[in-house]
């Protein structure tokens, strides 16, 4: 029925897609170089995700 | 935690919020995309090729290249002087008085290496145009806060759009695309999975847009306050007549804020400095604080620093919205992703009419259910 545990299964991975792009908003902003680099691979989140379940897909 | 009902109800507000705002967010992306790049375009029509005339060559002052200006400009006042950080260009904006509104000022930018007018961009208007179309679409202050409902009611839209993602994934995995059935049911899992994955990231662009079409009445309220409380001791007394150097205001102020960089001059009596001061506002070095600006008071008659003010919270709020609106403060790979999320948003948008322009079909002619009560059955 409504458990918590089907929540995380619904919301686990966007809510840690979410967590990451947030993550990489704000250390883009913090400072250059590796922040920047950190701030990239955060906001790629979402495309990491997209490639990631189109290969589950086949 | 959802009933059949509440998830009804869920859906209405789905389904109204992004019907109020997908007309304007479709225009919002499309012309935001450009505008990720502005910088570049701009690079590419030649504001990379220009070349100061003396290269390396000593740099006029500031009251020189105000006094070319004003000479070009015959009768004007100077309204605001600002600085090219890439560059020895110094652009001054002059209007017939010192409160003149927007479309009776002068804009024009000088090499400081020479005194000559730097001509603007070829092509400039082009993105000038659309970086308007997205403010306020050409409507002045009302077009920029029904921008900014708009804004709302697309944040409400997308909060609604995660509680509805719910029942639709109660028995599908992460990421499942059902390809097999119909062409709507692969068009709504794909609205689903693309939705879900941009949630962070549309959220802050949307509500940093939010804040960014109240900066006229946020800085209003800076004026109302800080600005008429700095004006009062001076209320009644005559208009200032002559003007300090500019020059000597601006290395005044960089004295009262080392390691920032320059921005602009405020001349007095315009929008942005009193009747008694000249303002000079610098900005700081890093991706956060480069949209923070902070201002030092220079008496516009003696040229005496009156002090240094720090901007209220609200100001900064807006400084701090800007970056994470643009995505400009993590070079070209961060813009790239912006201009990436901004097509997964279209196609979100897209899908989502689709979805509802079909349901009308889909509940009066074909056997598909309607999106509410398949995600009502779902539960």
């Amino acid at each position: 029925m409504r458990r918590p545990p089907q929540l995380v299964r619904i919301f686990g991975v966007p809510a840690l897609i979410a967590a990451l792009s947030l993550f990489g908003l704000i250390a883009a902003l913090i400072g250059d170089g590796p922040w920047d680099a950190a701030g990239w691979l955060g906001v790629f989140a979402p495309f990491a995700a997209l490639v990631w379940t189109s290969q589950r897909r086949g | 935690m959802l009933t059949q009902k509440t998830v009804r109800v869920w859906f209405l507000v789905h389904k109204w919020t992004s019907l109020v705002c997908t007309a304007f967010l479709l225009m919002l992306c499309l012309t935001g995309l450009p505008l990720i790049f502005s910088h570049e375009i701009d690079d590419a029509l030649g504001h990379d090729a220009w070349k100061p005339a003396n290269p390396g060559g000593p740099l006029l002052d500031y009251d020189a290249v105000l006094q070319r200006a004003l000479a070009n400009r015959p009768g004007e006042v100077p309204l605001f002087m600002s600085f090219d950080d890439d560059r020895p260009v110094v652009n001054v904006t002059t209007g017939p008085r010192p409160d003149s509104p927007g479309p009776e000022m002068h804009f024009a930018s000088f090499d400081r290496t020479s005194g000559e007018i730097v001509p603007p961009l070829q092509g400039g208007g082009v993105m000038e145009f659309i970086l308007q179309l997205h403010t306020d679409m050409f409507l002045g202050l009302p077009g920029m806060l029904f921008l900014g409902a708009m804004g709302l009611s697309f944040a409400a839209s997308i909060v609604s759009g995660v509680v509805v993602y719910t029942p639709f994934m109660r028995k599908l995995p992460f990421g499942s695309i059902r390809t097999t059935r119909s062409s709507r049911l692969r068009w709504l899992d794909t609205h689903n999975l693309l939705g879900i994955i941009t949630v962070a990231w549309v959220l802050v662009v949307g509500l940093t847009g939010v804040v960014n079409t109240l900066s006229t009445p946020i800085i209003d309220t800076w004026k109302a306050r800080q600005l008429a409380e700095l004006t009062r001791p001076y209320e009644g007394r005559p208009a200032v007549t002559s003007l300090t150097s500019v020059q000597g205001a601006v290395d005044k102020a960089r004295e009262a804020l080392p390691g920032m960089t320059l921005q602009f001059v405020a001349f007095p009596g315009g929008s942005y400095s009193t009747e008694r001061h000249l303002l000079v506002f610098f900005h700081g070095d890093t991706p956060l604080t480069k949209h923070l600006i902070t201002p030092a008071l220079i008496d516009a008659e003696t040229g005496a620093l009156v002090g240094v003010r720090q901007m209220p919270w609200y100001v900064k709020a807006l400084g701090l919205s800007q970056p994470l609106h643009f995505g400009d403060y993590g070079g070209l790979p961060l813009k790239l992703l912006w201009a990436a999320l901004t097509v997964v948003t279209l196609v979100v948008l897209g899908s989502g009419l689709y979805l509802w322009l079909g349901r009308r079909r889909a509940t009066t002619t074909s056997g598909t259910e309607p999106l509410d009560a398949l995600a009502a059955a779902a539960e």
